[in-house]
């Protein structure tokens, strides 16, 4: 299959890959995905008291576009407030990375990511 | 050393030079370019005589009769051949045909067909490690069974089948054996009389001859009646017309030659280089070997890397030139449903790598091989949040996923 420039860019160089601790309240989590579909994605955004996300990391288990999708999503929600976060749609990661129909899945589970980070943080502050 | 490293010798091999050499001399004006059914001039003769020989070099390497030999367009079409022609031919005596579930799609696929004209169809599940058992195929027999087709060794796990015992069986019940060996002949001894086989399914491509040229093997001795598919001037015995490929029927009883002369010393070299990869990646935690490892072909290794999901895993290896049990890359997202038949989870199935080794396969390149394999996975793992969950011991199946 041929990828796109940036989703090959993205999976050779993903940015933003790691880990923070799920525990801490200012840590936001979004696991989304099954194994056995061959994509499973974790999203964890960082959030100030301001309510801005000031750094986000990811691991995904998936293709290269599932990779591409979430290494983007931490790019792009940085700075942002949870509101703005969870506006980014899937129609515009899959405008960004140029992905096939087959694989507007995988822009799909980056959008759940997020919401469901967002969730996770709502849920956690309650 | 030139990129990408070609090891996927299973899905097609290049046409040895010595091949290839002799296949120009069959085609242009100053070559014996005649049709070998042309029975009144000298160009014709001469053609039909290098197929002659070219059928005396296929028939050498599995035994056979020269006359027993009719050459098809592949294996795909030798196993329709095989497969329809004698279902039809003997449908009269029963409906009922055997074939298991991990053969290649040109079986599975002419077994469909054959359901969808009123035949019955059972598909041996073979175990864990790929094989189906005598046993198996003796408690699936039944009075009206007409044919059984089981293949020499496995596309996609390199296993190799115990032919010999199906022999035994089919003969002792008086039921056609057809038996694909696209990806046996000149890997493994096949010999038609001690194996008592009807019916063999064979291409060159796989064994350094050229694409669109096979041959199917059908026995004298018992005699066995094939349904022509192909309908015409009623080459081949009837059986398959159209006018003969010489050139391609010469480079294809050259590949047979050569591989009849070199197999044992290739395979011991093959086996050499596999071991060599497999244990350059065996150091890796959680890499899984699909398939047998006893009754395998030495140019075969199916892993699956667990935790690393295939299709990223291909494109981390874009140097090397692999197949992938997952799907994902061709038009369906299904894994390959070879693993999933021998019991492999989906997860599994999904980060299989099949490597094959062949006759230009360098120990550089195996080297080479295992350094970007092994750096590759690490990243891929370092990414992957079911690694991390392995590595806190958190088992990914107890955990409900919201499938999508």
């Amino acid at each position: 299959m041929a990828y796109s420039e940036k989703v090959i860019d993205h999976y050779e160089n993903p940015r933003n890959v790691g880990s923070f601790d799920k525990d801490d309240k200012s840590v936001a989590t979004g696991m989304v995905g099954a194994p056995a579909c061959g994509d499973v994605m974790k999203l964890q955004l960082k959030i100030d008291a301001n309510g801005v996300i000031e750094d986000a990391k990811f691991k995904t288990y998936g293709c290269g576009s599932a990779i591409a999708s979430s290494s983007l999503v931490t790019e792009w929600v940085k700075g942002k407030t949870l509101d703005e976060a969870a506006a980014i749609t899937n129609t515009e990661i899959t405008a960004e990375l140029a992905l096939p129909p087959v694989k507007i899945h995988c822009s799909i589970l980056a959008e759940d990511a997020i919401k469901a980070a967002i969730e996770d943080y709502k849920s956690k502050n309650a | 050393m030139k990129l990408p490293i070609y090891l996927d010798y299973s899905a097609t091999t290049p046409v040895d030079p010595r091949v290839a050499a002799l296949m120009m001399k069959y085609l242009t004006m100053d070559g014996e370019f005649g049709n070998p059914a042309s029975r009144s001039h000298r160009f014709g003769w001469q053609a039909e005589e290098a197929v002659d020989v070219a059928r005396e070099q296929v028939a050498e390497l599995i035994n056979a009769d020269p006359r027993e030999i009719v050459f098809t367009s592949g294996a795909t079409e030798s196993n329709n051949l095989a497969i329809k022609g004698a279902a039809h031919f003997y449908g009269k005596k029963g409906k009922h045909i055997i074939t298991a579930k991990t053969e290649h799609k040109a079986v599975l696929d002419t077994c469909r067909q054959l359901e969808r004209e009123g035949y019955e169809v059972t598909y041996l599940e073979p175990g864990t490690d790929g094989i189906v058992t005598p046993q198996q195929l003796k408690e699936a027999l039944r009075e009206d069974t007409i044919v059984v087709s089981l293949m020499h060794v496995n596309n996609e796990i390199g296993v190799i089948q115990d032919i010999a015992a199906f022999g035994e069986l089919c003969r002792a019940n008086k039921v056609v054996l057809h038996v694909d060996a696209a990806q046996s002949a000149g890997k493994v001894d096949i010999d038609v009389q001690t194996m008592k086989v009807d019916l063999i399914s064979f291409s060159a491509h796989k064994v350094y001859g050229p694409k669109g040229i096979g041959a199917l093997y059908v026995s004298r001795k018992p005699r066995i009646r094939l349904e022509a598919q192909m309908h015409g001037g009623g080459h081949e015995r009837g059986m398959r017309s159209g006018t003969l490929a010489t050139h391609q029927i010469v480079a294809m009883g050259e590949a047979f030659r050569i591989a009849k002369e070199e197999m044992a010393e290739e395979n011991k070299r093959f086996l050499k280089l596999r071991t060599r990869l497999l244990d350059g990646v065996s150091g890796m935690e959680e890499v899984y070997v699909n398939g047998s490892m006893d009754s395998r072909i030495a140019g075969n290794i199916n892993i699956s890397f667990n935790y690393v999901e295939g299709e990223s895993l291909v494109m981390a290896l874009k140097d090397l030139a692999v197949s992938s049990g997952s799907a994902c890359t061709s038009a369906s997202l299904e894994p390959s449903y070879v693993l999933r038949a021998i019991g492999r989870d989906d997860e599994l199935a999904h980060s299989s790598i099949r490597f094959s080794i062949g006759r230009f396969t360098t120990e550089e390149e195996i080297d080479y091989a295992i350094k970007i394999i092994c750096e590759n996975i690490g990243k891929l793992r370092d990414m992957s949040p079911l690694w991390d969950m392995y590595k806190e011991g958190i088992d990914i199946n107890s955990i409900e996923w919201s499938h999508h």
